[in-house]
């Protein structure tokens, strides 16, 4: 560990890719909470996937990754949007086959780009240690839009989160939100590609969520918890990695997975201790 | 006249003629309803007999096939905002991480500032509507810690923070026990004073001590007594606390029970 604070010092390098990693964390704290209380983890998952098409393009066409990336993203969580208002029933299935096609349409670009084909990895699990400056600055710009839509319409999001029809009766264009909520959910997932690859974003946007859920009751404290511990697992995630030379990506998934069993595990066990002495008093 | 004895005043609710239909399947045939400022309307009947779904057709969620709809002299989507509503299901998962407090609060939304947080008026709106159910010592618990009963409370406290003109309730008491469902339309009665209600219930036994007026729905409106009844006529056409209501076919059927058929969707008079 004091080898990598040492090397932090020294290489600018590990400077940028904690600073992605706290800039990652930032998404997965704001929006991880919706994704899980929202139960949208598998739509998530189809943006997340549907993303290659666009970063394949891009780079045939000699763009930013990035820029397709987050173009598709948006399309990808319109398009699954837009099914699951018109049909409800399609959604399983637009989520299965975009997550597929999207796939299938990146490799197809990537092989016929020459020289990028070891891109292929990092787009699929990432590379911390590979942020330049300029996707810095991006992912900081994305935060902030995240920030500001976020808490400009913190109430709204809730209670289209909590109770559609309730919101509706109320007069919350239910339908305006829930889409601007699955862009959000896109534009996260761009923010984390870069730190754990599109394949493992699915993991990061939810399990912090999921821990701070245990032990926190509210969407608010949710989503600092679920920074902080974001910015917790991918900080100590790179610090594990790096001695031995493993893949951060794999690395942070793995230190969250962990922490999340432990906690699920600590969860039940205080459910238990909670409830056995308060049921003779629950049903007096 | 209502029942406050006041010269007859526009209705609050009018729905004319109203026919609905889920697909192929017919909910609702011809339906008539008037509702009077000040009144605390009971609307009984079997289960499937479109109950909810006259209600959902008043609150604007859903758009009659034929017909006319009219709450507070305006389409029911304009209207809404001067509703309260009280769903039989609560629309949401008990788990969600949220307290008493904000789920009350949600109530106030539509009203002031369309962005940022909620105002210390919209705060003081909840704590208020709160004490009026007799819940303010919930306000920070936990939305998946309630009991039966004091969630009905909650649900009942977010539909009045709006401060609406007009409050629905769709089987307010169907979830919890009776003493509690005592207490639930003792509060209902109370609110009456300045509130006009719009109460469905399948058990017209219980509500026939609190409503001013009952209508009776089975795919049409049959009964629409525009009199006042009381606790003691009711009694006499469905016999004093017995939770059934009889059919003309001669086949009981507990009001509980999703027997009916289309054969069977005729109700009772209750002509007064």
């Amino acid at each position: 560990m004091t080898e990598f604070i040492d090397a932090v010092g020294r290489h600018g390098f590990l400077q940028q890719a904690l600073l992605a990693g706290l800039l990652a964390s930032l998404g997965c704290g704001l929006i991880g909470p919706f994704v899980l209380v929202k139960r949208i983890t598998f739509l998530a998952g189809g943006i997340a996937h549907s993303v290659l098409g666009g970063m394949g393009v891009a780079v045939y066409l000699g763009a930013d990754p990035l820029v397709g990336a987050l173009l598709s993203a948006v399309l990808a969580a319109l398009l699954i949007g837009w099914v699951r208002l018109t049909w409800r029933t399609g959604e399983d299935t637009a989520i299965g086959a975009l997550w597929a096609i999207g796939m299938a349409v990146g490799i197809l670009f990537i092989a016929h780009t020459p020289g990028y084909a070891q891109d292929l990895m990092s787009f699929l699990f990432g590379n911390i240690l590979l942020v330049p400056p300029r996707s810095l600055w991006f992912m900081a710009a994305l935060d902030l839009l995240l920030l500001a839509v976020v808490l400009g319409g913190y109430r709204q999001f809730v209670a289209v989160a909590f109770d559609e029809e309730f919101a509706r009766l109320r007069g919350v264009p239910v339908t305006f939100f829930y889409l601007l909520l699955l862009v959000l959910v896109a534009v996260t997932v761009v923010l984390m590609i870069q730190v754990v690859g599109l394949i493992l974003v699915i993991a990061l946007l939810t399990l912090p969520a999921a821990v701070a859920g245990h032990w926190t009751y509210s969407l608010a404290a949710m989503m600092v918890a679920g920074t902080l511990l974001g910015s917790g697992l991918t900080s100590a995630g790179l610090a594990l990695s790096y001695g031995p030379d493993l893949p951060a990506g794999p690395t942070i998934i793995l230190l969250a997975g962990a922490l999340y069993l432990s906690s699920a595990v600590l969860a039940w066990l205080r459910g238990r201790w909670r409830a056995s002495p308060t049921l003779p008093a629950a049903r007096a | 006249m209502n029942p406050n004895g006041s010269p007859v005043a526009a209705p609050v609710i009018e729905v004319d003629r109203v026919c609905f239909a889920y697909g192929p399947v017919s909910v609702l045939q011809d339906v008539d309803l008037s509702v009077q400022p000040g009144e605390f309307l009971g609307l009984v009947g079997p289960n499937a007999g479109g109950k909810s779904t006259l209600l959902r057709l008043i609150l604007g969620l859903l758009q009659p096939q034929a017909g006319r709809i009219r709450v507070l002299g305006q389409i029911p989507r304009r209207a809404r905002g001067r509703v309260g509503y009280v769903p039989q299901h609560p629309g949401f998962p008990r788990d969600f991480p949220i307290s008493v407090q904000e789920v009350v609060l949600m109530g106030r939304l539509g009203l002031g500032m369309a962005l940022g947080s909620y105002r210390r008026t919209d705060r003081a709106a909840a704590a208020c509507a709160l004490a009026e159910v007799e819940a303010a010592d919930l306000a920070g618990r936990q939305i998946g810690t309630l009991s039966g009963g004091q969630l009905q409370r909650v649900l009942l406290a977010r539909a009045l923070v709006s401060d609406p003109a007009i409050l629905i309730l769709d089987e307010p008491t169907a979830n919890i026990d009776q003493r509690m469902e005592g207490e639930i339309f003792d509060l209902l009665a109370a609110l009456n004073a300045r509130l006009t209600i719009l109460l469905v219930s399948h058990d017209i036994g219980f509500i026939s001590g609190y409503v001013s007026r009952v209508a009776c729905l089975n795919r049409t409106l049959l009964c629409h007594a525009t009199e006042a009844i009381d606790a003691a006529a009711i009694s006499a056409v469905y016999g004093s606390g017995v939770r059934r209501i009889q059919h003309r076919q001669g086949r009981p059927t507990r009001s509980g029970a999703t027997g009916t058929t289309d054969a069977a969707r005729e109700m009772t008079d209750v002509s007064v």
